[in-house]
């Protein structure tokens, strides 16, 4: 079985990010790239389907501009046998990313995609539920265990309550969450050896797909900024303050 | 036109989360309808429709709609969606879910977790973990939101006196079936909408040493949280994770105890009235967003602090 996985190039989860003075959006110019934490995570899972004879073949797929081929040797270097590009400067939205990797699944077929939850950037987590919106096909989504068997995947979720399983009919559309699995470091001799694997790049409108933005930001801002207060000595001093400063018990 | 609000309930009650989300839909103007679909959801129904400022409950029943599975709620919201301007759902796990399924089959670019209302097509977001926020305009026929519910004050849940109509519903699509739920018990506040958490990080050791916070949280009254590394770390349950990518939450008072404040830990708490930290690294960056900071060793400062509650 054909599984896809996605994976976005967002700003490195350990960047204090900033918003430009001119309020268009967030710095970007010389800041760390790397790939979206869960979609590692997705990468991951596709890797030891595949290792446990589930899988025989991983797609790795990202959307936007060139330099996402980066994005896209880290996933072939932690597994992913071939990978594909679909390479525009648009900012893409989520609703155009999943109109993208429908294109993708319907030339590749694939009984499983598997996407992180929430891109660690536009923290929109909603591209994987579109995905199975539009190609009609069962979804699974914030999942901390997935067991493939029968034509199905019995899916454990991470929900407000505690934790919630479903049993989905594949072809599926599942989404990680940071319990799945912890992915592995990348070796060298992996690295090297993703530097072989094919890379294909297509374009939206060979596919078909029109990714223009729908949603126009106006303004990006500074939230307001919280100010460091006091350090207290001790309990005592902190009950004092809570009671008779903050009033809050 | 009129805004469609997806309800939040356990069957008998509605959630908090749907009485912040009526909020933001009062924003946005217009007459306000709430939809309460499940499997034996009657009373839940009629919770809604006391509401304050609900014109119309529309009731869906169905074994289909037990459990809150997306591809069958998400038909029924699409089957619904003529004649609303707007569809907003809770930003809890259950919204996020089902609400992006329904965008995408209305050809409609969600816009998630709001925290304002600037006009009818023009709301806030924060993006990065909270370090931006975002004013964007939606150009859709169908505004589709999810909201955030820290953005918006809960109305009341009485007062209103909506009418009920009975809607029918798509059947099951045969996608996905229920298998079971492991629900955290808890005599506790819920976390998102508790007046005071406790929450723990990494530095209360083991989920054992969780429970020198507990006469604490009995104390406060509180829920208690967790930072992302307690709960990879098996310590508490996953539905304890605060964050970024966990629950957002923004009581009254929030005491951090073995946190150390990464961005992402900040990001589903800075928003809290009081926040305490306790911490032993005093360079720990908890302390820059804390209105009050004890540096110290929490073993010992957590008793101690309890004990001076009791006086
Ligand atoms: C994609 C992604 C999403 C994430 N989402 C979240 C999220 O939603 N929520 C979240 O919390 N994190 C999240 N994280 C993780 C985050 O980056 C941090 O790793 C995490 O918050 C650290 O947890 P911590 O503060 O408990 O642990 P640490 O950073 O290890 O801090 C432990 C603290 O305890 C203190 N300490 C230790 N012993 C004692 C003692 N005896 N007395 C007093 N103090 C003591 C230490 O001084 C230290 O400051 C995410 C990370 C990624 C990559
Ligand atoms: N440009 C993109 N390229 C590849 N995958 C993406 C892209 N944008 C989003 N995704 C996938 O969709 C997931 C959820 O993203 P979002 O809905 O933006 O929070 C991410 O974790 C990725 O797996």
């Amino acid at each position: 079985m054909k599984v896809l996985v996605s994976v976005k190039r967002v700003i490195d989860y350990n960047v204090k990010v900033r918003v430009k003075a001119d309020g268009t959006g967030v710095e970007t110019a010389n800041v760390k790239m790397s790939m979206n934490p869960f979609d590692e995570i997705a990468v991951e899972e596709a890797v030891r389907l595949k290792e446990a004879g589930v899988v025989t073949e991983i797609i790795a797929v990202s959307c936007g501009p060139q330099a996402c081929q980066e994005t896209l040797r880290t996933a072939l270097a932690i597994g992913a046998d071939r990978a594909v590009l679909v390479e525009t400067n648009e900012e893409l939205q989520p609703l155009a990313v999943a109109k993208l990797l429908k294109a993708v699944c319907q030339k590749e077929s694939p009984q499983l995609v598997i996407l992180g939850k929430q891109a660690i950037d536009d923290d929109s987590n909603q591209t994987g539920q579109m995905l199975a919106a539009l190609l009609g096909w069962s979804q699974a989504t914030f999942a901390s265990k997935v067991v493939i068997a029968d034509g199905k995947a019995q899916v454990t979720r991470e929900v407000d309550g505690g934790l919630e399983t479903i049993s989905i009919k594949l072809p599926a559309i599942v989404t990680t969450d940071l319990r799945l699995n912890e992915p592995r470091y990348v070796t060298l001799p992996n690295i090297m050896k993703a530097k072989k694997k094919t890379m294909e790049t297509l374009k939206p409108e060979a596919l078909g797909v029109d990714v223009a933005p729908r949603l126009q930001t106006l303004k990006v801002s500074e939230p307001p900024k919280r100010k460091a207060g006091v350090k207290v000595p001790d309990p005592k001093a902190l009950v004092d303050k809570l009671r008779n400063e903050a009033k809050v018990i | 036109m009129a805004v469609l609000v997806l309800a939040d309930h356990d069957g008998k009650h509605i959630r908090k989360s749907t009485l912040n989300t009526v909020a933001a839909a009062q924003k946005i103007g217009g007459e306000i309808h709430v939809l309460v679909a499940g499997n034996g959801c009657g009373d839940a129904a009629k919770a809604a429709a006391a509401v304050a400022g609900v014109a119309k409950v529309l009731h869906a029943e169905g074994a289909q709609l037990g459990d809150e599975l997306a591809e069958n709620v998400a038909a029924l919201l699409v089957a619904l969606a003529k004649g609303y301007s707007h569809i907003l759902a809770p930003a809890t796990s259950s919204g996020k879910n089902i609400l992006p399924r329904a965008a995408a089959l209305l050809d409609c670019q969600q816009i998630s977790e709001i925290i304002s209302v600037e006009s009818p097509d023009t709301f806030v977001r924060p993006i990065y973990a909270g370090n931006a926020l975002a004013t964007v305009k939606s150009k859709d026929p169908i505004k589709v939101i999810t909201v955030r519910m820290t953005g918006f004050d809960a109305v009341a849940s009485t007062g209103g006196t909506a009418s009920i109509e009975v809607v029918q519903s798509p059947g099951d699509s045969g996608l996905s079936t229920f298998v079971g739920r492991e629900v955290q018990k808890s005599e506790r506040p819920e976390l998102t909408s508790a007046r005071v958490v406790v929450s723990g990080g990494r530095g209360m050791g083991s989920g054992e040493n969780f429970k020198i916070l507990e006469p604490l949280a009995d104390k406060l009254n509180a829920a208690m949280g967790a930072s992302r590394a307690a709960v990879d770390a098996g310590f508490v349950p996953n539905d304890w994770q605060v964050g970024q990518t966990g629950k957002i939450v923004a009581p009254e008072l929030y005491v951090a105890i073995g946190i150390s404040g990464a961005i992402q830990h900040l990001a589903g708490m800075k928003d809290s009235r009081v926040i305490v930290a306790i911490n032993k690294d005093e360079e720990a960056p908890i302390f820059q967003v804390a209105d009050y900071g004890v540096v110290g060793d929490l073993f010992k400062l957590v008793p101690e602090l309890v004990e001076e509650l009791k006086k």
